[in-house]
């Protein structure tokens, strides 16, 4: 496996040639599914370049509105443009690629046999198409897989396949939807790779994910998602400064009577955590959640569980980070 | 615990709806088919028909067409238009009857010559009788032997007074004579036996149920095949296109369901989202079911040809129409079918029913001239019917290319209207 994804500047593109335009423009998106109103008005704009992290629970919208920009779903009201063309003319399927979170290939044909499928659906033919086979394999780090069947590749290889096939025509906004779902630690490594080498070359991505710390690493802006809407849509630190403005969170473990620990837990309006924690045989202890304007005010917290007689087994300070942001806005109970 | 293991596939089976219908549906609709056709249920036998040309036009050869008429198990034509083809009342000679017989328009045509009714029995001095002649399709070796034993009862049964008339001819000649008293009881005898007849006439089931002791070779009958007579092996071409039909179809069902697995595995989102719309993908889809479906059928009547003597190559462009032609409307059936259903275990069991049914009505199990006429008509909505019928004008009836437009017709029409449809249904795959 080479140590770093290839560049990509040699290839050629079947994409429109390069416009002033956005490379994506949402307006005011409305989809329902009978009496479900799947995207309720979203409305928004990528730059050119950007990774754009799209982040929600399940059922918030996410896939309906990655599927309306791909053409895939006919939305009841808004408008869509693809770098100035609508979604799911010829100039938009062009210019845009789709990573599902699928594995959507032919698993009976080999790595190579599906880039060349791929390939020719998007329009590529004859030298330009191997250049565009020959980019995808090394970029996916697939060159001596290339003539296994897809079926008898591992996780990690189905999931650079997947992704290699949606960047076949060489488009110049790219969405992919959770391309590390089920991936080892190495693969999902060289996954970042991969799309670290395509946003050099002014790619613009869409990042739909459930892992908060890939959000965070890879993208330039992030909007969360939920009941079709979007219910923040800024840089990682504008999301957390919008959420918790300078305020630390603070975890504690406590042992002591539940109606004590209750009391106290109320009394500075923290929260407790569910579950219990265990250490040791004998010892169970409650978790309890608190935000703080500054670390001074830990000082209280300890004074006033010693008063109610607890016991502060352990006590951790830390800033909020993507995923305080994403439970703080969408909550903590179950979707499905 | 056995028990417990035994409940939990009841469970399963029951919330499986393809091996529901695969365990008990199927097994009672070959059942009734099966039924039908063989004639348990109805108590029927499928009716031969038989062209019957009367040169004669004697009263005894117009006795003989009548009781041949009124036979249950035939069905007999002497004019074109009692075939349904033309309104005019145009009677058979003996050259349409045997173009009729060669054309597949009747498995039997029966001749009777000038002077038949004259010297009807086969017996006698110097062997006289005037042969009725039978021309045959040999692709059908029951119908002629229904015909000849019927047409020997409908003798004895219808004639009696020329059989006797004969006999006492026969008597005067070569023994000397009667007297005239003889002669007068004769001709009473004679007359009786003609008012019998009469009788029986009007109560033809009664005629039939006491005469069915009648015996065989009472007329001569020269039979002659006029079809198949000069090829090997024909039966081979016919299975090879009834049983081709029928595992083409399985095949091209199969094969369309890769639809299924693409939507399933999310690659057909993914085509669909690239520069390829859904009428190319299911053209596409065709083109390969169709050439898929036209090697099989190579390779079937290859394999008949270097084992079994089928006379392929000097029938190429038959067998090029007809192959392309019943590989259109087999393969739009195999996407009809996928693009109808909504998994790979419906899909299975929807084509195992349906194909099973259609090629046991349409001729692939066995040879459609034995079921019943109900049968027969039914089988017309079968996609196997019209191709077997294609494949036996070329290989058996040697027919011209141009005698095939109707099962082209027919093929093509059907293939157009399934691929439409399977189009619409596919809609739903299209766009949410």
């Amino acid at each position: 496996m080479p140590s770093s994804a290839a560049p990509v500047s040699a290839i050629h593109s079947v994409s429109p040639p390069p416009s002033t335009a956005a490379p994506l423009k949402v307006n005011g998106l409305v989809k329902r599914f009978g009496q479900i109103v799947a995207v309720d008005g979203i409305s928004l704009e990528l730059r050119a370049g950007e990774c754009f992290g799209l982040l929600g629970p399940n059922g918030a919208g996410k896939s309906t509105l990655i599927r309306a920009i791909v053409g895939r779903v006919i939305p009841d009201a808004g408008q869509i443009s693809v770098f100035g063309f609508p979604a799911a003319s010829t100039q938009a399927r062009l210019g845009l690629g789709w990573v599902p979170q699928e594995l959507a290939l032919y698993p009976r044909l080999t790595a190579r046999e599906n880039l060349f499928a791929f390939g020719r659906y998007s329009g590529l033919k004859g030298a330009q198409l191997r250049d565009a086979i020959a980019w995808c394999l090394h970029w996916a780090a697939l060159e001596d897989r290339a003539n296994e069947v897809a079926g008898k590749l591992s996780g990690g290889m189905k999931r650079r396949l997947n992704m290699a096939a949606g960047l076949i025509h060489r488009p110049r906004l790219v969405l992919m939807d959770e391309p590390t779902v089920g991936v080892d630690p190495q693969s999902r490594n060289r996954i970042f790779e991969m799309i670290e080498a395509l946003r050099q070359t002014g790619t613009t991505i869409i990042y739909t994910t459930h892992y908060m710390e890939e959000a965070e690493r890879l993208c330039d802006r992030i909007a969360i998602v939920d009941h079709g809407r979007i219910i923040a849509l800024d840089t990682r630190d504008g999301l957390v400064r919008g959420s918790f403005g300078d305020r630390s969170q603070v975890t504690a473990h406590v042992a002591g009577s539940p109606h004590a620990v209750a009391a106290w837990v109320k009394s500075h309006g923290g929260r407790l955590a569910d579950g219990l924690a265990q250490t040791g045989a004998e010892s169970i202890f409650s978790i309890a959640e608190f935000t703080v304007e500054s670390p001074t005010q830990i000082a209280a917290l300890l004074e006033s569980a010693s008063a109610a007689g607890l016991e502060l087994v352990d006590l951790s300070l830390r800033r909020p980070n993507l995923e305080s942001v994403f439970l703080h806005l969408t909550g903590r109970e179950l979707r499905d | 615990m056995i028990l417990s293991i035994a409940r939990t596939a009841l469970v399963a089976l029951r919330r499986d709806r393809a091996s529901l219908a695969l365990s008990f549906v199927l097994p009672v609709a070959f059942f009734s088919i099966f039924a039908v056709i063989f004639g348990g249920q109805h108590n029927t036998t499928p009716r031969v028909t038989a062209i019957v040309v009367d040169q004669d036009q004697s009263q005894g050869s117009q006795q003989l067409v009548n009781a041949l008429k009124q036979e249950g198990s035939l069905n007999v034509l002497t004019d074109h238009s009692s075939k349904g083809k033309s309104a005019e009342h145009e009677p058979y000679d003996a050259a349409s009857a045997e173009a009729a017989v060669k054309a597949g328009d009747a498995p039997v045509a029966l001749i009777i010559p000038k002077g038949f009714g004259a010297h009807p029995i086969s017996f006698g001095p110097e062997h006289a009788g005037t042969s009725i002649q039978m021309l045959n399709d040999s692709s059908d070796p029951i119908a002629p032997q229904v015909v000849m034993g019927l047409l020997q009862k409908a003798a004895m049964t219808s004639m009696p007074e020329a059989m006797a008339q004969q006999g006492m001819d026969y008597s005067s000649q070569y023994v000397g004579g009667f007297t005239p008293e003889q002669k007068k009881r004769m001709e009473e005898g004679l007359a009786d036996l003609r008012k019998e007849l009469q009788t029986k006439k009007n109560e033809p089931a009664a005629a039939q149920a006491s005469d069915d002791n009648g015996f065989a070779g009472i007329v001569r009958v020269d039979k002659r095949s006029v079809v198949g007579q000069a090829q090997n092996n024909n039966i081979i071409s016919y299975y090879a296109a009834a049983i081709g039909v029928m595992f083409l179809l399985f095949t091209a069902s199969g094969s369309a369901g890769s639809l299924l697995d693409e939507a399933e595995s999310g690659a057909l989102d993914r085509v669909l989202s690239s520069r390829v719309t859904m009428s190319t993908l299911l053209g596409g889809k065709l083109f390969y079911n169709t050439l898929l479906a036209f090697l099989q059928l190579v390779i079937m009547f290859l394999w008949g040809w270097a084992f079994f003597k089928l006379d392929f190559f000097a029938h190429i462009p038959g067998f090029i129409v007809m192959g392309i032609c019943s590989s259109v409307a087999i393969a739009a059936f195999g996407i009809l079918l996928a693009s109808m259903c909504h998994t790979r275990a419906q899909l299975g069991a929807v084509s195992t029913l349906l194909i099973l049914m259609m090629s046991a009505i349409g001729g692939s199990m066995f040879p459609r001239y034995l079921m019943p006429p109900a049968v027969q008509k039914a089988g017309l909505f079968t996609i196997n019917a019209w191709a077997i019928e294609g494949f036996n004008k070329v290989f058996w009836y040697d027919q011209p290319l141009t005698s095939l437009w109707p099962q082209v017709s027919v093929l093509l029409a059907v293939a157009l209207v399934l691929f439409l449809l399977a189009r619409r249904i596919a809609r739903r795959w299209e766009y949410a």
